[in-house]
C-alpha cells in the first residue's frame, strides 16, 4: 500500500507541475522577472500547494505515526548556518539562470527534451561532487578534532 | 506570457495534494533534492523513494491521456545549462532542500530554515534574471 501511495504522490505532484506550467522554464523565469514582464503564476501555485500541505502537517502533528504506520519526520531544525544561506543562494542562481530545478526537472525529463537532459546530468553531477567534497571535509574535521 | 491563474492554483493544489499524501501515508517529506541526492551518496534507496521519483518521471504519460502536453521553452546554451545544473545540484545539497522540500513542504510547516531558503531562492533567482537577462 505504501508503495502505491509513494507512486501516486509523485504522479500527483508531477501532474500538478504540468498543469500549472511549472515544467516550463520560461514561465519560471518570467516569475523571477520582477522588474520586467512579471508573471505571477508561481505565486498562485505556491498558495495552492502550501495551503493543502499545511493541513496535512496539522493532521500529522496530532499523530504518533503516519496513517499507514510509518515513522513521521523529526521536528525541523532551527539552525540558520552558512550552509543554508550559501546553498540556497547557489540554488537560486542556477534556478534563475535556467528556469529549471529538481522536481520540475524530473517531470520534464519525461517530455524528452535534450536541454533538460543536459541540465539534469549537470545537476546530478553537482550533487555527486558535493557529497564527495562533504565526505572529505568531514574526514578532515574528524582528524583535526582527534589531534 | 499569459498568466493562467486557474491552472496555476489547481496545479498548486495537486502539488500540495501529492506532498500531503506522501506525508500522511508514508510519513515522508516530499523533498526531491533529497530523494535524488541520496542516490549520489551511494545510499541504496528504498522502494518507496524509487516509486516516488518514478511518479514524477511518468507524470507526462498520465497527463497526455487527458490533455495535450504543453510546449516548453528552455535555453539552448549548453554552458548555461551545465553551470545552472551544477549550481542547482550543489546548492540543493548544501542548503538541504529545493523548491519542493523547502518551498512547499517546509514553508507549510512554518520552518524558519525553509522560509529563509525560499527567500534566498527567489531573491538570488530574481537578481540573476535582472542582471543576466
Amino acid at each position: 500500500m505504501r508503495k502505491l501511495t509513494a507512486l501516486v504522490s509523485g504522479l500527483l505532484f508531477g501532474n500538478g507541475l504540468i498543469l500549472s506550467d511549472m515544467v516550463n522554464p520560461a514561465r519560471v523565469r518570467a516569475f523571477l522577472d520582477f522588474f520586467g514582464d512579471w508573471d505571477p503564476s508561481l505565486t498562485f501555485v505556491m498558495i495552492g500547494a502550501i495551503s493543502v500541505a499545511a493541513v496535512a502537517w496539522l493532521i500529522v502533528g496530532k499523530r504518533e505515526t503516519s496513517l499507514l504506520g510509518s515513522e513521521l519526520p523529526a521536528k525541523p531544525s532551527t539552525t540558520i548556518d552558512r550552509r543554508l544561506i550559501v546553498g540556497s543562494a547557489a540554488f537560486g542562481f542556477g534556478w534563475g539562470l535556467t528556469g529549471m530545478c529538481t522536481a520540475p526537472g524530473l517531470t520534464t525529463l519525461g517530455l524528452g527534451r535534450w536541454e533538460v537532459l543536459v541540465f539534469f546530468a549537470a545537476m546530478v553531477a553537482g550533487m555527486y561532487l558535493y557529497h564527495r567534497w562533504n565526505d572529505l571535509h568531514l574526514l578532515r574535521r574528524d582528524k583535526l578534532t582527534r589531534t | 506570457m499569459n498568466p493562467d491563474w486557474v491552472s496555476a492554483l489547481l496545479g498548486g493544489i495537486m502539488i500540495g495534494g501529492g506532498a500531503s499524501l506522501f506525508l500522511l501515508a508514508n510519513g515522508r517529506i516530499a523533498g526531491v533534492s533529497g530523494a535524488i541526492g541520496n542516490l549520489t551518496k551511494r545510499v541504496w534507496p528504498t522502494t518507496e523513494t524509487i516509486l516516488f521519483i518514478t511518479g514524477f518521471i511518468a507524470a507526462p504519460l498520465v497527463y497526455s491521456q487527458f490533455s495535450p502536453l504543453p510546449e516548453i521553452d528552455a535555453t539552448r546554451n549548453i554552458a548555461i545549462l551545465i553551470i545552472g545544473g551544477l549550481a542547482v545540484g550543489i546548492g540543493s545539497q548544501l542548503g538541504g532542500g529545493c523548491t519542493a522540500g523547502h518551498g512547499v513542504c517546509g514553508n507549510a510547516r512554518f520552518s524558519k530554515r525553509s522560509i529563509i531558503a525560499t527567500l534566498m531562492f527567489i531573491g538570488v533567482g530574481a537578481g540573476t534574471v535582472l542582471v543576466l537577462g
